[in-house]
């Protein structure tokens, strides 16, 4: 499907559709997803609650629990380039040497992340135990501490004996972090991971993913529904809408240039802080119900545009321009 | 100034005219409504046998909710922001200090006074969920409204669906239950709660920060028409500042209790004088890539401090680049530094 849009990927996600059977009906939450992440970059999924953002990013690592199920799609990993690991053919005990080894989860609540029974620097070093880097827990604290400096956190020797209940919320994100990066991470997925916190909180975190990813070399995947992360953290942006990836640009050129009719709502639906504005766009209706998706493109229901080919048929995801790929029959030539 | 509260106010209570005197300062030339005098709050933190210490949720505070405007309130988490809010409805009491409505100190308010003032100071909370009763209709939800306000508006049910016109919904939503609706729907038949009782002044306490940003949008403009068209006062809560600045006419900035600047919304995001709101903007991130490019590297030094308790001084200063000694021991007030632009800092910026 022409997924590999990447010279040097490190993730190449081709044609990927996900189900979840549920009681109501099956939601179909991801309706054929291709994209691939360059490596060294920050590559952002955003989209509204329920497009299937976190979806995607989980299966990555094949992260999926019933009542979902990945129903076909190919996903490679490249740990080095000209390596190519087959994410759908490992098993589960090698994906679970993957998962928090060379691809790490970063997610919105910190608090679910950390166990509250032990101490910080107890489960950083637990981390590099169980992918075998050190052999007894007490190996790891010296570690532990430093990874705790590295993520500036104040006092990080006092830092790494304290439960995670003695932390703020901005000290527990740092916490993660710093697990996730104990072992040898080659991609960071961060699911909203400020989402929970402050302005200003935020902030620092975000300045401290971005120092990591220049020290580190890191690859970063970065989810959110903010598109001023989005402005500031990011090379490369998928526009996603229920379930579907409608758009994908480098950052800036999507900002100048949106092309799909959602992604140009969208971005005329956030107010600007350092902006007047007079009247904000909002868009009419409400994302669709994934158990009966719209036919054809699946924002049919809501776009300004819509014609007669835009109901029956979902439009191909085409190249309009250097990186920059649509999925609209507004630039597809019938 | 006594002969000009009495202009807008019948028979005001005791303390009024102070309260009023000092609040006007803040916000020059415009009609109060609601105003906030001296107001505190503290929570009790409860050791095992004893009280530990009081959290200092709202700390002096004195304010002017205009009529018919809308006054932001924005700050970080716990700043007690929430807690103004339902100060000023007197869903709590406060631990000293008072809140004036249309004149009348509404911790006297009995009987039927009370009544009037619960009728026309309402609320909208983040999570319309936890706010619709999830047995009743919509039909039901608002009709009971209704009648715990005794308010009589002839055949409820056409009432009702003008009503629910009004907030972009329609008779064919008339007998749903709340789990039938999308958030964004389901935060209209809040505000359509709301509106039936006809009041005065609403408290928005993060009304669309559950919702999605394109839904965000549809209730931000809906809020806008129906204060100008019903005369509404908005008190507006969010973290959003983005959101804020869209609906305010006036911002009031709280840090850990206090209201540390307020003034005119845009030039509070314009020219921000105080140390922490400047901290504060240049923290959210900008949807524009070319702005980003631009912008000074910012520096944000620690994390809000425990309201328990805060430190002495300016509340600010352990995260303040410009703190002095002065800042560490002496409290500042709030002091007007442009016209109508008040700010509570010893090295005020610009
Ligand atoms: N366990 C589950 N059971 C049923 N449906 C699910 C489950 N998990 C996810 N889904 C569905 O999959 C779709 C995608 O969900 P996903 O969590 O990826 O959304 P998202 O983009 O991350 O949204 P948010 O911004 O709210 O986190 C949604 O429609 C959701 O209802
Ligand atoms: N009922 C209560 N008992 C004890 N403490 C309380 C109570 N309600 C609020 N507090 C405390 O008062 C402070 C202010 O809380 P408030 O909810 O007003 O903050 P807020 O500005 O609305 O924050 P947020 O942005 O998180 O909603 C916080 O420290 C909070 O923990
Ligand atoms: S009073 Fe001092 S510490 Fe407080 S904000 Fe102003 S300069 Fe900073
Ligand atoms: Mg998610
Ligand atoms: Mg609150």
């Amino acid at each position: 499907m022409g997924a590999n849009r990447c010279r040097d990927p490190i993730i190449v996600v081709e044609d990927l559709y996900i189900n979840f059977y549920t009681y109501a009906g099956i939601v179909k939450a991801i309706d054929g997803v291709s994209f691939c992440i360059e490596r060294g970059e920050t590559y952002c999924l955003v989209g509204e609650t329920g497009c299937g953002k976190s979806v995607t990013s989980r299966a990555l690592t094949r992260l999926i629990l019933p009542p979902g199920k990945i129903e076909r799609g190919r996903i490679l990993y490249y740990p080095e380039p000209g390596k190519v690991v087959d994410i759908m053919k490992l098993s589960e005990e090698e994906l679970r040497m993957i998962r928090g080894d060379e691809i790490t989860y970063i997610f919105q609540d910190p608090g679910t992340a950390l166990d509250p029974l032990y101490t910080i620097g107890y489960q950083i070093s637990e981390t590099m135990l169980v992918h075998g880097y050190i052999n007894r827990i007490k190996e790891g604290i010296s570690k532990a501490i430093q990874l705790l400096k590295e993520t500036l956190i104040p006092d990080s020797e006092q830092r790494a004996k304290s439960y995670p209940h003695e932390l703020s919320g901005g000290m527990k994100q740092r916490a993660v972090i710093a697990t996730s990066l104990a072992n040898r991470p080659k991609l960071i997925i961060a699911d909203e991971p400020t989402t929970a916190l402050d302005a200003t909180v935020q902030a620092q975190i975000m300045e401290l993913l971005r120092n990591l990813k220049k020290q580190r070399g890191l690859t970063i995947l970065l989810i959110t529904h903010n598109m001023g992360l989005v402005a500031e953290m990011c090379d490369r942006v998928g526009v996603m809408y229920a379930g579907q990836l409608v758009e994908e640009a480098p950052t800036e050129e999507l900002f100048q240039n949106p092309l799909h009719p959602y992604t140009r709502a969208l971005l005329r639906a956030v107010p600007n802080p350092l902006k007047k504005i007079e009247k904000l766009e909002s868009i009419p209706g409400t994302v669709p119900n994934l158990i009966y998706p719209p036919p054809g493109c699946r924002f049919h229901p809501r776009c300004a545009h819509v014609m007669d080919t835009c109901r029956r048929q979902k439009p191909m995801f085409i190249r309009v321009g250097d990186k920059h790929y649509v999925s609209c029959w507004l630039y597809s030539r019938r | 100034m006594a002969g000009v509260v009495t202009e807008h106010v019948q028979g005001a209570d005791k303390g009024y005219d102070e309260a009023v005197r000092e609040a006007w300062r803040f916000l020059p030339g415009e009609k109060p409504l609601v105003v906030l005098y001296r107001l505190k709050k503290y929570f009790p933190v409860k050791g095992l046998i004893r009280v530990k210490g009081w959290v200092r949720a709202v700390d002096n505070v004195t304010l002017l909710i205009p009529e018919g405007k809308t006054l932001g309130l924005v700050g970080e988490s716990g700043s007690g922001k929430t807690t103004i809010g339902r100060l000023v409805l007197r869903l709590i009491e406060p631990t000293s200090g008072s809140v004036f409505f249309m004149g009348r100190n509404i911790f006297k308010l009995r009987g039927r006074d009370l009544r009037w003032f619960r009728r026309n100071a309402q609320m909208v909370f983040q999570d319309p969920y936890g706010s619709l009763n999830p047995r009743m209709t919509v039909y039901d939800i608002i009709n009971e409204a209704l009648r715990t306000h005794k308010i009589d508006v002839g055949d409820p049910k056409e009432y009702i669906i003008k009503l629910l016109y009004e907030v972009g919904l329609n008779e064919t939503h008339l007998y749903r239950y709340p789990h039938e609706f999308s958030g964004g729907q389901r935060q209209r038949i809040a505000i359509a709660r709301v509106l039936a009782l006809q009041p005065k002044f609403i408290v928005l306490d993060e009304p669309t920060s559950a919702l999605d940003v394109s839904v965000q949008a549809q209730i931000l403009n809906m809020l806008k028409d129906l204060q100008r068209r019903y005369n509404l006062t908005y008190l507006f809560i969010s973290h959003d500042l983005g959101v804020v600045r869209y609906m305010s006419d006036y911002i009031a900035v709280m840090y850990v209790g206090k209201i540390v600047e307020i003034g005119p919304a845009e030039e509070v995001f314009e020219k921000p004088f105080h140390p922490y709101t400047k901290m504060l903007l240049a923290s959210i991130p900008v949807p524009d890539p070319e702005y980003v490019k631009k912008k000074p590297p910012i520096r944000v030094v620690g994390e809000p401090p425990s309201p328990v308790n805060p430190p002495p001084g300016c509340r600010f200063h352990p995260r303040c680049p410009y703190a002095s000694e002065k800042c560490k021991r002496e409290e500042p007030s709030l002091v007007e530094v442009e016209h109508g632009h008040w700010v509570a800092c010893w090295h005020p910026l610009n």
